[in-house]
């Protein structure tokens, strides 16, 4: 079984809903001793960063010692930049650390450099796969994704995907079992069910 | 890069989708799901599910109308009409919908807007502005365009998203259903006013209405409902023709 953490940053129900349409059987942790027997962890979330300080040291070390066990961890929007060190939008709320970086604001570019975008980045944008990666699989790049966020991860070496939105950033990362996608799989059609059935897949494995 | 996005609206009556024109005389268009679907195939980006009634009975049609869209559509999509006060939001977003989409509600009550945001995040919270010329402004009509809220739709745009609005879905009243064209200048003046995605919604007939509202109208989305409901235009050959004219479309 997945476990889907959830520490109220929105509404899950897409969520939910998406895992329930490709066959998955999701729980709800009510404690982090929950996560004990998770095949596999998706840490979604929309909103402030520092609403994952809801997330604390239990939480943390649950969640670090079942990556830790080789279990698939995949966080989603908000949940991919809480894989990170930290971030400028909750610079007192320290991320989950497993990804070096830092997450930052969209600078929304400029008039001289390509011209200005809107910051929040809402809407449907493409991927640019930079390197194979399981979560990634049978998706080709150039596929469009839905993102709504105004934060965004630094492009580094765990990314897979990079898209632009007045500059670019990490859309897809991975490194090893531990994944993450700033847009939204469950509101991005076949592309999306695609990604979380990658990571299914990978929660059916032994470690 | 951003595609400009083409949401089909569901103007839904007692579980069925209507249109009408300038916001009155309603025809029949069909089951709500099944348009939902055909949408979804044809590559929509997103749909709107406006109850146009909204009576406490018809609130539970709703939820079970949006509950049957959610369940195999995995697309943004908004509820909107009659939601007053934040146990309607919470019921619409209970149901599957991802925004709710506040109108006369937030005009009586813009606190409204705020305690949605912070409870389900700004991205949640559509704005919607019904507008009507006004000299050379453009005023705000609440009640389904039926009364003047007495504010000007780009002082109104920025105090929305001032309170937590992720998104102004604006309405020319004197367009709707009409197929001439967007209003241009209202949609270009309120996007410009805001930085929060702007919908451009009424008056949409042919495919060139389209590409006039995403490069004069600056508008960031576009909604229609008639074109689409009569299979007048296919969403396809509409993204197809906003490719071909340079437009960033998902397709």
């Amino acid at each position: 079984m997945i476990a889907l953490i959830d520490y109220k940053a929105g509404n899950l129900t897409s969520v939910r809903k998406a895992f329930a349409a490709i066959g998955a059987e999701l729980y709800d942790p009510g404690a982090p001793g929950d996560l004990d027997i998770a095949d596999a962890i998706v840490v979604p979330g929309v909103g402030h960063f520092g609403a994952t300080s809801a997330l604390d040291r239990g939480w943390v070390e649950a969640i670090r010692g079942r990556v830790a066990a080789g279990r698939p961890l995949l966080g989603i929007c908000l949940g991919l930049q809480w894989l990170f060190a930290g971030s400028d939008e909750a610079p007192d709320c320290p991320g989950l650390g497993l990804l070096p970086g830092s997450c930052y604001r969209l600078s929304g570019g400029s008039a001289e450099n390509g011209g200005a975008v809107k910051v929040p980045h809402v809407g449907w944008n493409n991927i640019r796969i930079q390197r194979d990666a399981p979560i990634v699989a049978g998706i080709p790049s150039g596929a469009q994704v839905y993102f709504t966020h105004s934060y965004v991860a630094p492009v580094t070496l765990d990314t897979v995907a990079v898209t632009e939105h007045g500059e670019p950033f990490a859309s897809v990362v991975q490194r090893g079992h531990v994944a993450g996608v700033q847009f939204h799989p469950e509101k991005s059609g076949e592309v999306g069910l695609t990604i979380l059935r990658n990571f299914v897949r990978a929660s059916r494995e032994p470690c | 890069m951003l595609s400009k996005r083409i949401i089909a609206c569901l103007d839904v009556r007692n579980g069925h989708v209507v249109k009408g024109v300038n916001f009155e005389g309603l025809r029949s268009a069909g089951d709500p799901a099944e348009l939902a679907r055909r949408y979804n195939t044809e590559g929509i980006d997103e749909l709107v599910i406006l109850d146009i009634t909204a009576t406490l009975e018809q609130r539970r049609a709703l939820a079970e109308t949006i509950h049957a869209v959610a369940r195999e559509l995995f697309i943004p999509l908004a509820v909107g009409g009659g939601i007053r006060t934040e146990a309607d939001a919470a019921a619409a977003v209970e149901a599957g919908a991802d925004k709710v989409s506040l109108n006369t509600a937030a005009l009586s009550d813009p606190a409204l807007i705020t305690t949605l945001a912070e409870r389900y995040g700004s991205q949640a919270v559509v704005v919607a502005i019904d507008a009507k010329r006004a000299g050379e402004g453009f005023a705000v009509y609440a009640r389904s365009g039926q009364s003047a809220a007495g504010r000007d739709a780009v002082e109104w745009a920025r105090e929305a998203e001032a309170r937590g609005a992720g998104e102004i879905l604006l309405t020319s009243i004197d367009r709707d259903g009409t197929k001439v064209g967007f209003d241009c200048p209202l949609t270009a003046a309120v996007s410009a006013a805001v930085s929060i995605p702007v919908i451009a919604s009424g008056g949409a007939g042919s495919l060139d209405h389209f590409v006039e509202v995403f490069t004069a109208g600056r508008a960031d989305a576009a909604l229609a409902a008639s074109i689409f409901h009569y299979a007048e235009t296919s969403v396809r050959s509409l993204k197809e023709h906003l490719q071909g004219r340079g437009i960033p479309v998902r397709l």
